[in-house]
């Protein structure tokens, strides 16, 4: 029968609303201002002790709180406040009373029915722009990444040729090509020999001479892959220190990540102190390498220091105090299996590194040798100055841990193994701890921005009101000029908008203010579709057809167009997404969404509907 | 089809059209050429810190105390209201520029300031942007020429990215007369127009090639009349409603996203004539016929696809 849509068709968009209605239901649900804690290392557990002392300690102050109970996990604890501009002054409150030795960061503590977010439902992700809060864009300077290597090798190199007493003149090119001149056939071959043992990296090659007499070349190059390896390493590496130090500043859902090539994005959320966060991102963790002290040593030589990850019986060592080499001198340091497929860590130095670790090791064979792993923290302490103002301030310090201790077995030089370690996992944290500590390549902060948080509220603010006014609007016109339809459209738009906020919180997608302006063209734009389906509905009458034909044909003929042009439409929004960034990214996606939901409620949506009304039944007249 | 209806005669006035968007296009080019647009920081690079007061203060005092820290540079201006200052400061300068400025602000006002954002671009982050927008707006124009070639037909083609080019440059020519900032969300406001106005042109195209095909007896510009007097009531609805809802985002949107409304005020009316004119006058002036679209069994496979 014309107009009448077969049950499953009338179901799948009964659930489509459903599940849009589900999923978009959690952004109703308004989150609480809250401060959450979480122990400074990782063993610390949160209990109720300490969420009953900020508690006390928050009613001292008059801070209205509720619901400050420890996580589940039991490493944090989260209680929440009653306005969210007590948030702040709770966070110092809070800080105070628990002392340090804890993270205290500002977070929005979930209001989502336990049912709704054990259906994975939750509220869509706002934007810094939105919730406000710091974003940094950090580049790595992985050319310099490159150089120092270089650098390490050519001079590397010349020592190694000269401890083996092969004459020759070796220096780096600006291409960063290691060059070499040699005066006989034989020097040469010895050099390429070496190069190719110890310097597997490298790819060295004869170099013809051209016609020059008794002159000789080689050249050593680094290849594309291992110089994108080394790229690659330094960016990764930054990544991971970056992770660490962001921990540190306690921010709550941070974001770290890879952007392009050579680039890192950090976002953090709520964090206020830009010039703090920007001190703690940009400074170094440092290393020092020193011998484990005789047990005879004088006290004022030698220093006792903790185990970094204590659990295999010492919990603390003696070392000596001089220094053997600091963190500067380390190139590289990558966990791998020995020969027996024991895990190793093997580290690469420079080469003044290696001739340091050379004369002192030389000497020590048999005794130990312990890194020391330096962090930069900071104390907080109070006081009052004259004026009765609260004065925070913050003294630095260095923690030094010892990250590891083995028995030197053979003179060290530019490249040595740590053996003897019990599981490949810490293999790989101490190799990890070792490139942390070891100056990365340098990063450059390219792009920030910070939006307060009066402004990010204010953005929600304003961007919902013109929703909700280019929604009234629109309705009113459409209601006015297509009457039946027009309210049926209408529905359709609301549905679409329900969709769309259900999709994005579904795929997890942030909103952002551009987002919203996304939203809002979308209302604007979804019309289309009914605009073009109801006025050829209109033609149709007009060309004499029956109602029921009129709407049959309207939908189908429509159909072609609506979709040629939402197609191409998609298409833009899709290279926006792909060339663009930040907020261009952000409007692309509701954009596309927008399309996609706005061509399924357009076109089934209503089409329902009118079947609902109109169809089955003799009509005379339509209402459009 | 009943033939009573009224059919409105654009395509006589087309010669008056194509002189006034080329005039309009030329002008914005030349408009673009000398006085370029006004990029945002997004583009140019540097820093720029907004802040709120607690009262209104004048802007050259704000001025003053910056220049005495050494920030002589620095253009200072209200922001929406005269409690909201906003200091731009020109490239070339560090990412530590913005607390510095932020700690003289605080410094200059009794009661404090609040921040509401800083925001720092390198120079070469900016200059990659540029690029990238560029090369955005291009490869879009570039897609919706195949999308539409393969579609619909070379010469529909053509007529629809003559359009797309007329609105982006007539868009630009606007932003560069009146000299508001070009930013990121202005160069996605300006993929937008793409995207709406091809829209448009597609509605429309797609008449023509409906009636070009279905209508016999007629002149290919009596169709294409005909064609725009069908569609016109709906090209003229959704713009009204898509312009509603910008209007509505430009008055209460708040100002980080006026420009963004405002392109798209400017560019979705600028569309809006486009998709009347310069597709159409095109398709004229390249003697669009009955015999430019003979593959009619393709229609008929998509016809099944009804909703």
């Amino acid at each position: 029968m014309l107009n009448k849509y077969p049950l499953w068709k009338n179901l799948l968009i009964m659930a489509v609303l459903g599940i849009g209605l589900l999923y978009a239901s959690p952004n109703l649900y308004r989150p609480d201002p809250a401060v959450q804690i979480s122990g400074d290392s990782s063993g610390m557990e949160i209990t109720a002790v300490q969420m009953n002392k900020l508690s006390a300690a928050l009613d001292a102050q008059g801070i209205e709180h509720f619901g400050a109970e420890p996580g589940e996990d039991g490493r944090s604890g989260l209680v929440r406040l009653t306005h969210s501009d007590d948030q702040l002054r709770a966070q110092k409150v809070i800080q105070r009373a628990l002392g340090d030795g804890y993270v205290v960061a500002l977070n929005l503590a979930s209001n989502t029915p336990k049912w709704l977010s054990d259906l994975g439902a939750e509220a869509m992700k706002l934007g810094l722009d939105l919730s406000g809060g710091v974003h940094f864009l950090l580049e790595v300077d992985t050319d310099s990444a490159i150089a120092t290597r270089l650098e390490h090798y050519t001079t590397g190199i010349k020592k190694a040729l000269r401890e083996d007493r092969i004459r020759g003149l070796i220096n780096l090119s600006e291409e960063g090509a290691i060059r070499g001149k040699f005066r006989t056939e034989e020097a040469r071959d010895k050099a390429l020999a070496l190069i190719r043992k110890e310097y597997r990296e490298l790819t060295a090659q004869r170099v013809d001479s051209k016609g020059e007499d008794a002159v000789f070349y080689m050249e050593a190059i680094l290849s594309e892959a291992k110089r994108k390896e080394i790229e690659d390493y330094a960016v990764s590496q930054n990544l991971t220190t970056l992770r660490n130090r962001v921990n540190e500043l306690g921010v709550s859902e941070p974001l770290v990540q890879r952007q392009g090539r050579n680039r890192i994005v950090v976002e953090l959320p709520g964090i206020q102190d830009t010039a703090e966060a920007k001190r703690i991102l940009g400074k170094t963790a440092n290393l020092e390498f020193r011998l484990e002290a005789r047990y005879d040593a004088d006290a004022s030589d030698r220093e006792q220091f903790q185990f970094r990850n204590p659990g295999r019986g010492e919990p603390s060592a003696w070392l000596e105090r001089d220094v053997v080499i600091t963190g500067e001198r380390v190139a590289n340091a990558q966990a791998s299996f020995d020969e027996n497929g024991m895990p190793q860590v093997s580290i690469t130095l420079d080469s003044e590194g290696g001739t340091m670790m050379h004369r002192v090791t030389r000497h020590n064979i048999n005794r130990r040798l312990g890194v020391l792993f330096i962090e930069r923290k900071s104390r907080t302490s109070y006081s009052t100055d004259e004026a009765g103002q609260e004065q925070v301030t913050r003294i630095p310090y260095d923690e030094k841990k010892i990250i590891s201790l083995a028995t030197i077995r053979d003179a060290l030089g530019v490249q040595f193994r740590i053996t003897g370690l019990d599981a490949p996992g810490e293999a790989a944290e101490l190799a990890l701890l070792l490139r942390a500590g070891a100056l990365a390549a340098p990063i450059d902060f390219v792009e920030e921005r910070t939006v307060g948080p009066s402004l990010g509220a204010e953005n929600i603010e304003k961007g919902l009101l013109s929703v909700q006014i280019g929604l009234g609007l629109v309705a009113v016109f459409m209601v006015i000029y297509y009457r039946v339809f027009g309210v049926v459209s209408v529905i359709a738009l609301a549905f679409n908008i329900v969709v769309m906020v259900g999709c994005m919180s579904l795929l997890g997608a942030t909103l952002t203010l551009p987002g919203i302006a996304g939203i809002v063209l979308t209302v604007g734009m979804a019309v289309d579709a009914n605009v073009l389906i109801f006025s050829r509905i209109r033609e149709e009458i007009a060309a004499g057809q029956s109602p029921q034909q009129a709407i049959n044909t309207g939908y189908g003929r429509a159909f072609v167009t609506i979709m040629d042009a939402n197609i191409t439409t998609l298409i833009v929004a899709v290279i926006l997404y792909a060339v663009g960034t930040g907020p261009v990214r952000g409007f692309a996606v509701t954009l596309s969404l927008g399309i996609i939901t706005s061509m399924f409620t357009a076109i089934m949506g209503t089409r329902a509907v009118v079947n609902l009304i109109y169809g089955g039944r003799r009509v005379t007249k339509l209402a459009i | 089809m009943s033939e009573e209806r009224i059919i409105i005669r654009f395509m006589a006035a087309r010669k008056v059209a194509s002189l006034l968007s080329a005039a309009l296009v030329i002008a914005s080019i030349v408009l673009l050429g000398v006085k370029g647009l006004n990029f945002g920081l997004d583009f140019t690079g540097g820093t720029l810190i907004e802040v709120i007061y607690e009262e209104s203060v004048p802007l050259q005092e704000v001025r003053n105390s910056l220049a005495e820290e050494g920030f002589e540079n620095a253009i200072v201006v209200n922001f929406g209201s005269d409690t909201d200052v906003l200091v731009r400061l020109p490239q070339g300068m560090s990412p530590e520029l913005g607390d510095q400025v932020l700690s003289v602000l605080e410094a200059g006002s009794p009661g404090g300031v609040e921040l509401r954002r800083i925001e720092f671009v390198g120079p070469q982050v900016g200059e990659e942007l540029r690029e990238q927008g560029g090369l955005a707006v291009l490869l879009a124009l570039i897609v919706v020429l195949i999308y539409v070639a393969m579609r619909f037909q070379l010469k529909f083609a053509f007529g629809a990215v003559a359009a797309l080019g007329h609105d982006v440059i007539i868009t630009l020519g606007v932003f560069s007369l009146v000299g508001w900032d070009f930013d990121l969300t202005v160069l996605a406001a300006v993929l937008a127009v793409i995207g709406y106005s091809l829209n448009d042109s597609i509605v429309v195209a797609d008449r023509i090639r409906e009636n070009l095909r279905g209508m016999r007896g007629h002149t290919p510009l009596e169709i294409i009349d005909i064609s725009l007097t069908d569609t016109l009531g709906r090209t003229l609805v959704t713009s009204g409603t898509t312009l509603l809802v910008l209007i509505a985002l430009a008055l209460v949107g708040g100002e980080m996203i006026h420009s963004f409304a405002l392109a798209l005020l400017v560019g979705i009316a600028v569309g809006t004539y486009s998709s009347i004119y310069v597709v159409a006058s095109l398709l004229v002036a390249m003697k669009i016929s009955q015999e430019d679209l003979v593959v009619p069994e393709k229609e008929g496979a998509e016809v099944d696809e009804l909703p």
